[in-house]
């Protein structure tokens, strides 16, 4: 056997961005995909040490453990507002929030609407699981008609529980919100797409231009029952029809960027 | 710098601002709204920050933010919006931030009315949000009072890094008076280190009220608690009225306490020996002065503009040592003078006792006038 000297190249690494710690989200949960989207993504833009970060409640409540970014945690449902008091204030420098859909679209529907309409220059990671992850898999806003959760056990019956909220629809007619976007994660081209709208949400914020959310539809593999590759291809079957990929609002000056 | 003739309400708003507020959030509600449609004009004027939240809930959580930057803070609202805030006020405490509310306290419960009351003595000197945590409650008698505890709410909120609220009533919000407001103050240039700016390459910071592990949540609990001690020690304010030699006391706080001003000094023409004890602090209480009191007077009558919850306060520093009676009334009514005249010539005459409640006999007395 011949020892050779290959140059190595780094093709994979770390993010400095992410703390090097175990993570808590379950096998298969994506969570973990959108951190990393949105840690990458800062460090592109040279944004690390100029970022403050608002944990919201649920799964995510522990993602301050995760950025090396200044954050704050956030009541539930309220990030958007505890983001908007910080960003006032500190109107330099970059606030997102990460939520999911029970905070995001349940509680604090109040406060998302809020932050919007006022056009507040804050970047919001939203994560669509249609369940409540945290408390075990609840019904959520965003769960699927005659979808089993342990509140809505024979299914999600509309004429009683209601229909799913299509938050980034109902978020693209407010005139303050300059970028809503939806991507998914389940899977590789989907990610890199998932990864390309956070940057532009990141940049609308850093250039001024209003209110940007992207919305990631994400697996739930434990709540939902599911095998990883199992919880990969409900997305698509199941969640895609109802919560169609795409631009929901590209404003006039947003679609003039050019990254 | 002169007096003018200013509202309440208003006058809050420009000590506030004189103060070194960097950012208002708030809703409008009546009896308070004066306050952010002032803020709401100067604010941006002055390039500082002014939101209408979408709601009390969005106003709070909006403070709870901007607090996180170290930077001087406030709302204000009245009590159905203060009711509303009550989450955000919890998670303030628990995350040990400095943050000044204002409650124009007005008819309870639900949405009661819009006139003057001290119906929210309870939940804000005892409570209000889940937890242990407790409040610094300052309470202005005059809009005057009210514009010099403003800038003094500010830096007690800093120096504990705690929640201080000016309680006022419907009144002094609406009332019109000479005050003299302070001159500008500059803005605070130094940031605490524990607020969030941006790493700047620096170490990670981060501020929640959440501690998962519950010796953490005890340890935090602890800090807290002593701080209060801290706060009970130092920060104790009120105001005596001929209490040398008083024989009998009247104990009231805001606009109660200033109606009973009134009718000490017709009590004193008429030659009886009675004072005035009128807290400024409601939390911390005056306990030390009352407790004085308790043991050279030989009654004292609580009076306030709710169904008696001070009252439990004052029995629990007199503990049955002296008779205490009470005078109150509820839901946006405003004692006379003459009232409170009538029952402190009650108290006096006697006979004097400390059996039962002094809510009973109160009630009792108040069917003729409601039954």
């Amino acid at each position: 056997m011949v020892m050779m000297d290959v140059p190595t190249k780094v093709v994979y690494e770390r993010p400095a961005v992410l703390d090097p710690r175990v993570t808590h989200y379950c096998p298969g949960c994506t969570h973990g995909v959108a951190h990393r989207l949105v840690g990458e993504v800062l460090e592109e833009m040279g944004e690390v040490g100029n970022t403050i970060g608002v944990a919201s409640v649920g799964c995510s409540v522990f993602a301050y453990n995760y950025f090396n970014v200044d954050f704050v945690e956030a009541a539930h449902g309220r990030a958007p507002a505890m983001a908007t008091g910080i960003k006032r204030l500190l109107p330099e420098r970059t606030v997102f929030t990460y939520q999911g859909d029970g905070d995001l679209a349940s509680i604090g529907m109040g406060e998302i609407v809020g932050a919007a309409s006022r056009g507040e220059l804050l970047t919001v990671i939203f994560i669509n699981n249609t369940n409540y992850g945290m408390t075990g898999g609840q019904m959520a806003p965003t769960t699927l008609p005659g979808q089993v959760t342990t509140s809505s056990p024979t299914g999600r019956d509309v004429t009683r529980q209601g229909h799913p909220i299509q938050t980034s629809e109902l978020l693209a007619t407010l005139e303050g919100a300059a970028y809503v976007v939806r991507r998914s994660l389940h899977n590789v081209r989907e990610v890199r797409r998932a990864k390309k709208a956070i940057r532009t949400a990141f940049e609308v914020q850093k250039k001024g231009l209003g209110f940007s959310l992207v919305e990631l539809l994400s697996t739930c593999p434990t709540n939902w029952g599911l095998s990883a590759a199992e919880a990969r291809e409900w997305v698509e079957e199941r969640m895609l029809p109802y919560f169609p990929l795409g631009d929901y609002k590209i404003s006039p000056a947003v679609a003039e960027l050019d990254l | 710098m002169a007096k003018e003739l200013i509202k309440g309400n208003t006058a809050v708003a420009e000590a506030a601002l004189r103060a070194g507020l960097e950012a208002y959030f708030g809703y409008p509600i009546t009896p308070q709204t004066e306050l952010l449609e002032h803020l709401s004009l100067r604010m941006p004027e002055l390039g500082r920050v002014f939101v209408q939240a979408e709601s009390e809930l969005g106003a709070i959580n909006m403070v709870y933010g901007a607090a996180c930057t170290g930077k001087r803070v406030m709302t204000s609202s009245s009590s159905p919006g203060v009711s509303l805030m009550m989450e955000g006020l919890s998670y303030i405490a628990g995350t040990e931030l400095p943050a000044v509310f204002v409650d124009v306290v007005r008819g309870g419960p639900g949405l009661g009315n819009i006139a003057p009351a001290q119906g929210d003595y309870i939940q804000i000197v005892h409570g209000g949000g889940h937890g242990d945590y407790r409040v610094l409650v300052l309470a202005p008698a005059s809009v005057q009072e009210a514009v010099d505890l403003t800038g003094l709410a500010f830096d007690l909120a800093e120096k504990y890094r705690s929640l201080v609220c000016i309680m006022m009533d419907g009144s002094l919000g609406q009332m019109m008076e000479p005050a003299e407001i302070p001159p500008m103050q500059p803005l605070k240039t130094e940031i605490p280190d524990w607020a969030v700016r941006g790493t700047d390459g620096g170490e990670k910071r981060f501020l929640t009220s959440i501690n998962l592990d519950p010796p953490d949540q005890e340890r935090l609990n602890y800090r807290l608690m002593t701080r209060w001690q801290e706060i009970e020690a130092n920060e104790v304010r009120y105001k005596g009225y001929y209490l040398d030699d008083a024989e009998f006391v009247v104990v009231g706080f805001g606009t109660a306490g200033r109606v009973s001003l009134s009718a000490v000094r017709a009590t004193r023409d008429k030659g009886i020996k009675v004072g005035l004890l009128r807290p400024i602090t409601l939390a911390p209480f005056p306990n030390a002065i009352l407790n004085e009191l308790a043991e050279k007077v030989e009654g004292f009558l609580v009076v306030e503009m709710n169904a008696g919850q001070m009252l439990e306060d004052v029995r629990l520093v007199v503990r049955g040592r002296k008779p205490v009676e009470f005078f109150g009334r509820m839901g946006g009514v405003v004692p006379f003078p003459d009232e409170v005249l009538t029952e402190i010539e009650r108290l006096t005459a006697g006979p004097l006792t400390t059996e039962g409640h002094p809510r009973d006999r109160w009630l009792a007395r108040m069917a003729e006038v409601l039954g």
